[in-house]
């Protein structure tokens, strides 16, 4: 048992330890420097492909978890026969392997795109006004590309609490004079809060942890944080990427523990009341 | 009420055909034409002359997803065994590490591998190099580890085990007390009350982890590229040529992207025979 953490925790601890080393090499100890942290911040391609990492992220998520919320409202209230076999196509992003889904969305954008090229240029001929005949991968196919990713996981998040929910709460509502609206804002919306807001965090993390999807939808112009990290490897060993993962581990363990302290608290608070 | 809420999942159903069902059917389309468009399994006979590479995918994902069930489930057995709080914190250190990303975690074994990195200065210090030069007369400065397929697969275990591990604990630890009293009461021992009622019960779990750690290993391309050095071509190393590598060749990719599918499509349906697959995959 001991021994499984050691092998987890052993190589970052490394990794972590040799971000602060005066020498290049990640193997031999130089001494105590802070060089890599300073090099890290001045990297413009990195802080350009953070930026976007946490612009799609932040986006794809808010997008996912209002749209996947509607999606999972809709579902809930399709017969059985219809629900079953939608459930299955928004199982597939999530069962198939990230580079089967990569490959298959970017072999779309690109006959797409071919597409609207021989459609634009027709259309520009009309005079009506000018289309852009040429589109390529960049910021928006990846934005589309994570909204599709995260969707499932919103829905597979929202779906139990409704199904939990109390359905003669969105009646009784109704008896009350609510019009169907205001019941939807007033009792669902409230019922299946805490399943929104753990749908949008994991399909935060999704965002900002993908790779392959990522790698095959960006195109040339746009490149996430972990794809410059990946661009990095491939050329050599560089502490920049162990400062990188420093960085990355705090702001984790940071955000771990402000969950779980906020968690145990309202644990606490639940119980006074129940007292 | 109920039907016209059910309009409310329409623009995701559209979504889902644009984003999902269309894509998915190109690459159907892809891997059964030829670069000029006409219909051709061209793509499939090709594949043979990869075989390697398949064997080599299926080899190395297969040896990975053993290495794990042997240690991820005698762990989860462990951990479900203890008290609440520290299954609490093990499952928190357990899944902390995949909050970092992945290329991260194997670049970390990346620099720990080298032929002059830490675990080689390590063996030397301890000894372990002239123990191993002694009994079998050679003559090595240090282990060849990075670029090897043992690499790759240490790989796999150290970024997929908690695929494992969380599958199998979440089984065990909700398996129901009463059945091991009522096997022990009619006359089990340990071994056979693990053997006949724990082992059976905790099957389901198991299938899970094993097709959360083989599907994505037998797909990854970044992992064998990173600790394989590019010469343990995998599956995935193979796709993604053909899309942004040198040998591009989408039609081909496309046909190795819907073996891949099939060998997913495979991996749930022998996983919903045992039921409750599903939920296990939701609870990552």
């Amino acid at each position: 048992m001991a021994l499984v953490f050691l092998f987890l925790y052993a190589p970052i601890f490394v990794l972590i330890v040799f971000s602060f080393n005066a020498g290049t090499s990640s193997s031999v100890w130089k001494g105590f420097s802070l060089e890599w942290y300073g090099k890290l911040l001045s990297n413009r391609l990195i802080i350009q492909s953070l930026s976007t990492t946490l612009l799609v992220s932040f986006l794809a998520t808010v997008i996912a978890t209002i749209a996947g919320t509607f999606a999972a409202i809709g579902f809930f209230a399709m017969r059985r026969r219809v629900r079953e076999p939608l459930m299955t196509v928004n199982n597939i992003p999530m069962m198939n392997a990230d580079i089967v889904t990569g490959v298959s969305m970017c072999l779309f954008f690109v006959a797409f795109f071919n597409g609207w090229g021989a459609f634009a240029s027709w259309f520009n001929t009309l005079g009506l006004f000018q289309l852009p005949t040429r589109l390529t991968m960049g910021f928006g196919t990846l934005l589309i590309a994570h909204v599709t990713f995260n969707i499932p996981y919103v829905i597979l998040s929202v779906g139990p609490k409704l199904r939990q929910m109390d359905k003669n709460l969105v009646d009784a509502a109704q008896d009350l004079g609510c019009t169907w609206m205001q019941a939807f804002w007033k009792v669902i919306i409230p019922e299946i809060k805490p399943g929104i807001v753990s749908g949008a965090l994991t399909a935060f993390t999704m965002s900002i942890d993908d790779f392959i999807i990522s790698y095959f939808t960006a195109g040339s112009s746009a490149s996430t944080l972990a794809m410059t990290i990946y661009g990095m490897t491939k050329k050599r060993v560089s502490p920049q990427i162990n400062a990188i993962s420093t960085l990355l581990f705090v702001t984790v363990l940071t955000l771990l523990a402000i969950v779980n302290i906020r968690e145990a608290r309202q644990e606490k608070a639940a119980l006074r009341r129940r007292t | 009420m109920k039907n016209k809420l059910s309009f409310f999942a329409f623009p995701y159903v559209v979504w889902m055909a644009l984003f999902v069902v269309a894509p998915i059917l190109m690459v159907v389309v892809y891997a059964f034409s030829s670069a000029d468009g006409g219909f051709t399994f061209e793509n499939f006979t090709r594949m043979g002359t990869y075989a390697v590479v398949f064997g080599r995918s299926f080899k190395l994902a297969t040896i990975a997803t053993v290495i794990c069930v042997a240690i991820g489930y005698p762990v989860s057995y462990m951990m479900a065994k203890e008290g609440l709080r520290f299954q609490r914190v093990a499952m928190v250190l357990i899944m902390l590490p995949m909050w970092m990303n992945f290329l991260l975690r194997t670049y970390s074994w990346m620099t720990l591998l080298e032929n002059n990195g830490l675990l080689n200065q390590l063996f030397q210090k301890i000894g372990i190099i002239a123990l191993y030069n002694s009994i079998f007369g050679t003559n090595l400065q240090f282990f060849r580890m990075i670029n090897t397929q043992g690499a790759v697969v240490l790989g796999m275990v150290y970024n997929y085990l908690p695929f494992m591990i969380l599958p199998i604990y979440s089984v065990i630890v909700k398996l129901d007390h009463s059945l091991l009293e009522a096997a022990r009461d009619l006359g089990a021992n340990s071994f056979h009350v693990f053997q006949r009622v724990i082992l059976p019960l905790s099957l389901p779990g198991v299938l899970s982890g094993i097709t959360m750690v083989f599907v994505p290993s037998v797909s990854t391309f970044a992992i064998s590229t990173m600790l394989g050095g590019g010469t343990e071509l995998l599956l995935g190393d193979l796709i993604e040529r053909q899309f942004l590598g040198g040998a591009y060749n989408p039609q081909l990719g496309a046909a190795i992207s819907l073996v891949m599918m099939i060998i997913v499509v495979i991996c749930m349906v022998v996983m919903n025979r045992f039921g409750e697959g599903e939920e296990q995959a939701v609870m990552l």
